[in-house]
């Protein structure tokens, strides 16, 4: 087929934003080694008011949107969390909150169920103590445990996010029985994406491919034994994929991100992608940004890709995967995401996939987020 | 999974809401983070999953109300289906 039977001119008009993260503030008391959120956040500009978050529940609404993430940084950091819940809440969104626990204290959680919470997801580093303090530079393991029996015992469905990377993979048979202890509903066991602060930590957290293949056969084991009372995810990196997630399900598609200043992106990660204005939703409503900025506009369709995307049979399946890993490992945001096998550009991952077999231990310290 | 009971009260999930979205002209089931589009019958099958009514009575619920018969084994397959995704639980 000629690849331009294939382009379609002008993007459709998209669907509403059915999907909506408030990264309510880039404030975080953990310094983890994988956080996505940009390496220079502390230069953001002010966190939206109370009164604006409320517009954007407002207006994000009345478009249609209706699954709702409040995170961050650490959201609890902001004491308007209750408020904002509330509203969200009274508007009929379906309101997850994703927290590290710190923050989360009885008192607080009993108000934010009564505002009308309907999910919490915490995340662990990992199931030992030391390992987990370590990673996030923190001592933070037994609030968590606590917090944990909290979320229980508000009959709240138990959702633990574990980031897995090289240094803690090994350990995937004690962090789900860690789980299970905890009596945890569903446990992601989520491969670190490499953006932000995980990017410039990728030598020393990507994982082996053996470390890979013996942590999905522990889950395989662990399933088999246990049952399904626990669900189980298990996100591989995508590195070791041969063909890129549909990364957002494309940009502009079904999500909306407001960062805490106000920005609003297509994706958490895509304030790295050079060349595009965000739109602030303190200058712009919600609808004029999502349907009419030339930010949310530029990935939409299928113009502004490149080859090998834009005569791949597989675009309307991937959309070409991720455009800001394809921006930060290629310098091009048009490109294919490098981690697909006909990018011209997967050596790159190929050579890092290398790199994780070498013999020795990095010398290269891991770099904790922090201020700077 | 076994045959479900005849008895048996199916409700929506813990954690799961059901809700219209006059945006998308759907029922949708929202969950911890995800939701799913129902079409018009799962919907109206879903709508009567209260925890209070048994699988017979919702069955005989929908004939009446869509004045049919015979969508008993629909209605147990989907509500098979759901159980085993957990969108519905059964109270009995």
């Amino acid at each position: 087929m000629a690849g331009d039977t294939l382009v379609t001119a002008a993007p459709a008009r998209p669907g509403p934003p059915l999907w909506l993260l408030c990264e309510l503030t880039y404030r975080c008391p953990l310094h983890c080694v994988f956080c996505y959120n940009p390496v220079d956040f502390s230069r953001t500009g002010k966190e939206l008011t109370t009164a604006e978050w409320l517009r954007v529940l407002r207006e994000a609404r009345a478009l249609g949107a209706v699954q709702l993430g409040l995170s961050g940084g650490e959201p609890l950091v902001r004491e308007d969390v209750e408020e904002i819940v509330a509203h969200a809440h009274e508007l009929g969104f379906y309101i997850n909150l994703i927290t590290s626990g710190v923050g989360l204290n009885e008192s607080r959680l009993q108000a934010l169920k009564r505002a009308g919470l309907d999910h919490v997801q915490l995340s662990f580093q990992d199931s030992t103590k030391q390992m987990n303090d370590f990673l996030s530079s923190t001592r933070t393991f037994e609030l968590k445990s606590k917090v944990a029996a909290l979320i229980k015992k508000y009959d709240y469905p138990m959702v633990l996010n574990v980031v897995l990377h090289r240094l803690n993979i090994d350990h995937v048979e004690e962090i789900l029985a860690m789980a299970q202890r905890m009596g945890a509903d569903y446990v992601e066991l989520a491969n670190t994406q490499y953006y932000g602060w995980a990017l410039k930590n990728r030598e020393q957290l990507l994982p082996s491919r053996a470390q890979l293949a013996r942590a999905e056969e522990v889950t395989q084991g662990f399933r088999a034994q246990h049952g399904e009372r626990m669900r189980i995810f298990f996100v591989v990196p995508d590195y070791y994929e041969r063909r890129p997630k549909p990364c957002m399900n494309g940009l502009g598609s079904l999500f909306l991100t407001i960062a805490p200043d106000g920005c609003a992106l297509p994706c958490q990660a895509a304030r790295v992608l050079p060349g595009l204005e965000f739109p602030n939703v303190r200058d712009a409503s919600i609808g004029s940004i999502w349907y009419d900025s030339p930010a949310f506009n530029h990935f939409r369709g299928d113009a502004w890709m490149k080859e090998p995307c834009r005569s791949c049979p597989e675009k309307t399946k991937d959309f070409g995967g991720c455009r800001c890993q394809a921006y930060l490992l290629t310098g091009d945001a048009a490109n294919a995401d490098p981690v697909c096998e006909l990018s011209p550009h997967h050596h790159l991952i190929a050579e890092a996939v290398a790199h994780t077999e070498r013999p020795y231990v990095s010398e290269k310290p891991l770099v904790f987020r922090d201020h700077r | 999974m076994d045959t479900i009971a005849a008895t048996a009260k199916p409700a929506i999930g813990r954690g799961l809401r059901l809700q219209w979205e006059p945006a998308q002209s759907a029922h949708v089931l929202l969950y911890p983070e995800g939701m799913i589009k129902l079409n018009g019958s799962a919907a109206e099958i879903m709508k009567r999953c209260d925890g209070e009514r048994t699988v017979s009575e919702i069955t005989a619920d929908l004939e009446r109300t869509f004045g049919t018969s015979g969508l008993g084994a629909d209605v147990e397959s989907f509500i098979r289906l759901a159980l085993e995704k957990k969108w519905l639980e059964i109270h009995s």
